[in-house]
C-alpha cells in the first residue's frame, strides 16, 4: 500500500498535506496472520482506510509488507526497507510504528538473530526486530501492537520455547508513552478479529487529527469498547448454560464449557460481534474458546480439550438450578407454543370484541 | 529515495550484487540475495534466506497430542488451517479415530475454501501487481506499448479489450479487478468460517471431526456463496490466460523466468470419506482415492503416487542452516506400523537444535532447512512450485479423479463448472505444460481455483445428503493412547504438507511439521544441491529494460512471487546444522553480506 493512494481520494477535505505514515514490522515472531485477517475487514476496509473514505480520516501511507506495491534492491530504487530508514531519521513525522508478532530475547545467545528485519548497510547483518522498536519508537506518535503475540507474547512465548519470546509491553515497559503521551495499544486475538483492528486503527488516526480523545485503554492496554465484556457475556449459547445442559460431544449445539470452552472468563467480543460480516466465531458456531485474546493464553488454557478447573463449581450449580428452570419453561413452553382459542373460522366472534350497534 | 548503491561483487567476476531483502507481497520475511551478470542479462547466483526462527517443535514437546492442531495452525497467518487440517489427520491416526463422513465433507469445504480465498488474493492482490500496468510500465515500457495494442482473445468472457486494460485492473487500490478480488478474498472466507468457525485459525476443527453444526442452512449459506465464486472465475481463467499468454508473445524468451527441471511434489489433498480409514496400514490405498492425487514427478514422468513410498523417502538435510545436527540423538521411530525401516533424517526421527549465528553466505545463511525426497539415488531437491502446478499435474497424470465436475484424463484436468446467474455451462482443461516456471506456475493457481470451486460443489452435494438423510453427526469420540505414532498428509495451499507426531506416556515426544515452503525456500543442502527458489532464480535472464540503477529486478522477483512464497510456514520449526558443505559457488560477501 506504499501505492500512493490515487489523487481523487474522497473524503479527506479540511486535513493538511502532510499524510501520516504507518509503518508496519510484520517481523516479530510471527504468522503474519494479523496482516492477513485485516484484509477481511469490512467496516472499514483497508481500501477504505487507505484511500481515506471515513469521515475525518487523514491522509494515511501506509507501510505493510504484505501487500506493498515496492520491492526494488536494497539501497537500489523503490525499496521498501528504506521508510524505516527515514522513519529513523525523522523524515517522516509523524507515524505510527504496527508491530506484529513477538519479541524474542536476543540477549540470551552469543551472536546472530531471532528474528531480523532488513539488513545493516554497514555490517550486512539483519537488524533485529528489537533494535527496529529501539530506533523507532521514541520517534513514533504512537506504538500499536497487533495480536496476542505483539501484545502479549502469545503461543510463541509458551513455556519450553527457546527464544524468550514477550510482547511489546513487556520489552518496552508496560508505563511507555510515546512522546505524545499515547500508551501503548495493544488488539490481541490470534489473529485479531479483522473489524475490531481496523476499528481501532481508524480512532488512533482520528485521535491524531484531533478528531478525537485519547484512546480509553483498560489495564492490559486493550481498547476499552472492544474488549470489555466476556466471551460467555456475547455467546448465544449462555442460554444453555444457563438451563444446566451441557455438551458431552463437540458436534451438539448446546454449551461447550464441559469440552475445554473458557469462555467466562476470557475477555473476547467475537460471538457478539461474529468473525467476519457477521459469519463464523467460536464458541457459538461450536469451536471451543480457548482464550486466545489473553495475557495468560496458552500456558494457563492447556490443554484445551479439557474442562477448566474453575468451571466444575459452577457447571454443578447451574445443572441442578437448570434442571428445575427447564421444567418450568416447559410448562410455559406448551402454554406459549399454541395460538389463543378464539383463533379460526368460526359462525361467532370471540375476540371479546362487541360492536357498538 | 536513496541513490543506488550497488556495487561490484569482490571476486572480481564482473558479476553486480543485488539484494531483495525483506521481499514485499508474500507473507513472512525473506531475502534473496544475487550476483546479477548485466552483460549477458542474466542471474549468476541466488541465495535465499529468511530471518525468523519461532522453533515450534521445541515447544510442543512435552504437550498433550489434542492440542496439536491448535498450536501448529499458529506457524501460519495465510494457511494456518491446512497445519490445523493435517494435525487433526495425525491425531486421527495415532488415535485410531475415523470421523463420520459429514465431519470428513465439512473438512474438504473449509478446505476447498481456503484454496478458493487464498489462491485469489495471493495471485490478484501479491503476483498481480507484478504484471499490473504501473509495474510494467517501470521495468518494461515497450512492453505496456505493445498491450495497449493487443486485443485480449478473450475480451468477451471477461469484458476488458486490450490486454493493457487487464494490466490496468490490476493497479493497487485504483484497479477494479485488484478491488473486486478483495471482496471476493472475504467472501470465501466466509464460506470457510461457515465450515471452520473462524479464519485463518480454526475454531471448530478437533481430532475425529468438527464441531460445526451440520444444517440446511449450513450450506445453503456456502453453496450461495460458491455459485458467485464460479462465475467469477468462468472471467478469471480466460482472463488470466490471455495476460500469461501475451508475456510469452512479447517477450519472446520468457519461459525462461524463473524455470527449473521438473521435480514436482504433491502429498494429496481433500480425503474421501468412503475410503479413507486414517490407518497408515491402508494410507497407499485411501492417498491414491484423494481427490487431489499425490504424486512425485521427475522430468514430467510419475515416479509414485503411492503415500507409504512418499512418507519414507522424506529426508531433512542440513548443509546451511543455523541448527546443529541431530546425529547421534535418540530415535523415535526405527520402523512403520508396516515394517518398513525409517531413516534416521526422516521427520520422525529429526531433532530441532536452534544454533543461532552471523549470517554467512559461504557457510551458514538461514533459518530455513533443507527437506529432500530420496528416491533411492538421489536427494531431490522436490518444489510444489507454489502448489497448484504441482496438484494439477499429478492429478492429471495418475488419472483418477472422476467426480463429473472434475476428471483427471493422464494428460490434463478437465473442469466443468454448471450454469451460473449470466453465465453457461462452461467448461477449462487444464492441460500439462511444456515448462515448469514462473508463468506456468501462475496460470496453474488460476485454473486450481477453479479446480477448487468444483471439488467443493461435489462436497456440499454429499455433505447435504448425509443432512437429509439425518446423518448429522460430525464429530466422533477417541481416546490418546500412551504410545502412538501419527503422519497427516494433504495439500497445504502452497504445496506438500505433512505432520509426524510420536506420542509417548500420553505426551507429544516428537512433532514435525512439513510445510510447502521449507521445500522451495530451502537452502544448499548438505551435497550442495541448492534449493527450488535457488535454483529457479540463477540462470534466470532479465528482461527489464531498466539499467543497473534503476533497476528494480522484477524478473526476479516474478520468478520468486510465482512460487507462492510463505515464510512462517518456512521456518517454523527446521532442524539442521549440519556439516560443511560444498559449496557449488563461494560468494566473497554479497552487498557487504560477508560480516
Amino acid at each position: 500500500m506504499t501505492t500512493s493512494p490515487p489523487e481523487t481520494e474522497a473524503g479527506t477535505a479540511g486535513q493538511d498535506d502532510k499524510p501520516i505514515h504507518v509503518l508496519w514490522i510484520n517481523a516479530g515472531l510471527s504468522c503474519d496472520g494479523d496482516s492477513v485477517s485485516l484484509t477481511a475487514a469490512t467496516q472499514p476496509s483497508i481500501e477504505e482506510i487507505a484511500l481515506s473514505v471515513l469521515p475525518g480520516l487523514p491522509k494515511i501511507e501506509v507501510h505493510w509488507p504484505l501487500i506493498d506495491f515496492e520491492c526494488g534492491p536494497v539501497q537500489g530504487a523503490d525499496t521498501f526497507i528504506e521508510w524505516f530508514f527515514k522513519g529513523e531519521r525523522g523524515e517522516i513525522d509523524p507515524f505510527v510504528l504496527v508491530v506484529e508478532g513477538s519479541i524474542p530475547n536476543e540477549a540470551i545467545k552469543p551472536e546472530g538473530y531471532w528474528c531480523g528485519f532488513g539488513d545493516d548497510p554497514e555490517t550486512g547483518q539483519p537488524i533485529t526486530t528489537s533494535e527496529w522498536i529501539d530506533r523507532l519508537a521514541p520517534k513514533a506518535l504512537a506504538v500499536v501492537a497487533i495480536g496476542t503475540c505483539a501484545a502479549y507474547g502469545g503461543i510463541h512465548a509458551m513455556a519450553g520455547n527457546p527464544t524468550g519470546a514477550m510482547g511489546v509491553p513487556d520489552y518496552l515497559g508496560w508505563d511507555w508513552k510515546s512522546h505524545a503521551g499515547i500508551p501503548l495499544v495493544c488488539v490481541p486475538g490470534c489473529p485479531i478479529q479483522p473489524d475490531n483492528f481496523a476499528e481501532t486503527l481508524v480512532y488512533l488516526l482520528h485521535q491524531a487529527s484531533g478528531a478525537a480523545p485519547m484512546i480509553p485503554l483498560d489495564e492490559q492496554l486493550r481498547p476499552a469498547w472492544l474488549f470489555g465484556a466476556t466471551v460467555h457475556e456475547g455467546c448465544d449459547r449462555a442460554g444453555y448454560y444457563e438451563q444446566g445442559q451441557f455438551a458431552t460431544t463437540y458436534d451438539s449445539p448446546k454449551c461447550l464449557v464441559r469440552l475445554g470452552c473458557w469462555g467466562p472468563v476470557v475477555k473476547c467480543n467475537v460471538p457478539k460481534r461474529g468473525w467476519m460480516n457477521g459469519i463464523g466465531g467460536c464458541p457459538n458456531v461450536g469451536g471451543i474458546c480457548i482464550a486466545c485474546t489473553m495475557p495468560g493464553f496458552p500456558d494457563k488454557f492447556m490443554p484445551f480439550m479439557d474442562e477448566p478447573p474453575g468451571a466444575t463449581v459452577s457447571v454443578t450449580a447451574s445443572s441442578a438450578y437448570g434442571s428445575l428452570i427447564r421444567r418450568l419453561r416447559k410448562v410455559t413452553q406448551h402454554t406459549v407454543d399454541a395460538e389463543p382459542k378464539w383463533r379460526g373460522p368460526r359462525e361467532k366472534l370471540t375476540t371479546g370484541y362487541r360492536p357498538p350497534w | 529515495m536513496a541513490s543506488p548503491t550497488t556495487k561490484a561483487a569482490g571476486d572480481g567476476s564482473g558479476l553486480v550484487e543485488m539484494s531483495w531483502d525483506p521481499i514485499t507481497r508474500i507473507v513472512g520475511s525473506l531475502g534473496i540475495h544475487t550476483k546479477i551478470d548485466f552483460k549477458q542479462k542474466k542471474v549468476a547466483e541466488c541465495y535465499s534466506t529468511s530471518s525468523v526462527f519461532r522453533g515450534y517443535s521445541v515447544f510442543m514437546r512435552g504437550k498433550d497430542p489434542r492440542d496439536a492442531h491448535f498450536i501448529t495452525s499458529r506457524i501460519c497467518g495465510i494457511c494456518g488451517d491446512n497445519h490445523a487440517t493435517c494435525s487433526v489427520y495425525a491425531q486421527n491416526m495415532a488415535y485410531g479415530v475415523k470421523p463420520p463422513h459429514l465431519g470428513e465433507w465439512i473438512i474438504n469445504l473449509g478446505e476447498a475454501a481456503e484454496y478458493m480465498f487464498d489462491h485469489n488474493i495471493f495471485q490478484e492482490n501479491l503476483v498481480g501487481v507484478d504484471y499490473c500496468e504501473r509495474m510494467v510500465k517501470e521495468t518494461n515500457p515497450g512492453v505496456l506499448e505493445l498491450a495497449e495494442r493487443t486485443e485480449a482473445p478473450h475480451a468477451a468472457e471477461h469484458g476488458y479489450r486490450t490486454i493493457a486494460d487487464i494490466m490496468r485492473s490490476l493497479n493497487p487500490l485504483e484497479g477494479e479487478f485488484y478491488r473486486e478480488a478483495l471482496q471476493v478474498s472475504r467472501y470465501t472466507r466466509e464460506m470457510f468460517c461457515l465450515m471452520e468457525g473462524r479464519h485463518v485459525h480454526p475454531s471448530t476443527l478437533y481430532p475425529g471431526g468438527t464441531g460445526t453444526v451440520a444444517s440446511v442452512q449450513l450450506f445453503t449459506d456456502y453453496l450461495s456463496r460458491l455459485m458467485r465464486y464460479v462465475e467469477f472465475m468462468k472471467r478469471v481463467v480466460p482472463l488470466h490466460d490471455d495476460l500469461f499468454d501475451f508475456f510469452y508473445e512479447a517477450l519472446p524468451g520468457y519461459e525462461e523466468v524463473g524455470r527449473r527441471r521438473v521435480l514436482l511434489g504433491c502429498w494429496g489433498a481433500l480425503n474421501d470419506p468412503e475410503h479413507c480409514d486414517f490407518t497408515y496400514r491402508n494410507m497407499s490405498d485411501w492417498g491414491r482415492r484423494m481427490f487431489v492425487t499425490p504424486g512425485v514427478i521427475v522430468d514430467g514422468k510419475l515416479v509414485t503416487n503411492d503415500l507409504t513410498e512418499i512418507n519414507l523417502g522424506i529426508r531433512i538435510l542440513l548443509g546451511s542452516s543455523y541448527y546443529q545436527d541431530w546425529e547421534g540423538q535418540e530415535r523415535f521411530v526405527t520402523h512403520d506400523p508396516l515394517g518398513n525401516p525409517v531413516d534416521p533424517r526422516h521427520p520422525w526421527n529429526q531433532h530441532t537444535i536452534p544454533a543461532p549465528q552471523k549470517r554467512d553466505f559461504d557457510d551458514k545463511y538461514s533459518w530455513v532447512m533443507s527437506p529432500r525426497w530420496f528416491d533411492g539415488k538421489d536427494h531431490l531437491a522436490l518444489d510444489t512450485g507454489g502448489g497448484p502446478i504441482a496438484r494439477l499435474w499429478s492429478t492429471a497424470l495418475s488419472g483418477l479423479v472422476d467426480i463429473g465436475y472434475v476428471k483427471a484424463t493422464g494428460h490434463s484436468v478437465v473442469i466443468n463448472l454448471p450454469r451460473t446467474m449470466t453465465k453457461p455451462e462452461t467448461s477449462f482443461e487444464w492441460k500439462i505444460p511444456k515448462w515448469s516456471n514462473a508463468l506456468e506456475r501462475n496460470r496453474a493457481r488460476t485454473y486450481f481455483q477453479a479446480y477448487a470451486a468444483a471439488v467443493a460443489l461435489h462436497f456440499a452435494e454429499q455433505g447435504l445428503a448425509e443432512v437429509r438423510a439425518g446423518r448429522t453427526q460430525t464429530w466422533e469420540k477417541f481416546e490418546v493412547p500412551d504410545e502412538g505414532l501419527g503422519v497427516g498428509f494433504t495439500e497445504a495451499v502452497r504445496g506438500v504438507l505433512s505432520h509426524h507426531m510420536v506420542i509417548r506416556d500420553g505426551k507429544i515426544a516428537n512433532y514435525h511439521p512439513y510445510p510447502p515452503t521449507p521445500w522451495n525456500a530451502s537452502t544448499r543442502d548438505s551435497f550442495g544441491t541448492p534449493g527450488p527458489y535457488e535454483d529457479a532464480v540463477q540462470n534466470t535472464p532479465i528482461f527489464e529494460e531498466n539499467p543497473p540503477e534503476n533497476f528494480k529486478g522484477i524478473d526476479i522477483m516474478r520468478a520468486v512471487r510465482s512460487f507462492d512464497p510463505c515464510l512462517p510456514c518456512g521456518v517454523h520449526m527446521y532442524v539442521g546444522g549440519g556439516k560443511t558443505v560444498q559449496t557449488m559457488h563461494v560468494p566473497t560477501g554479497l552487498s557487504g553480506m560477508g560480516g
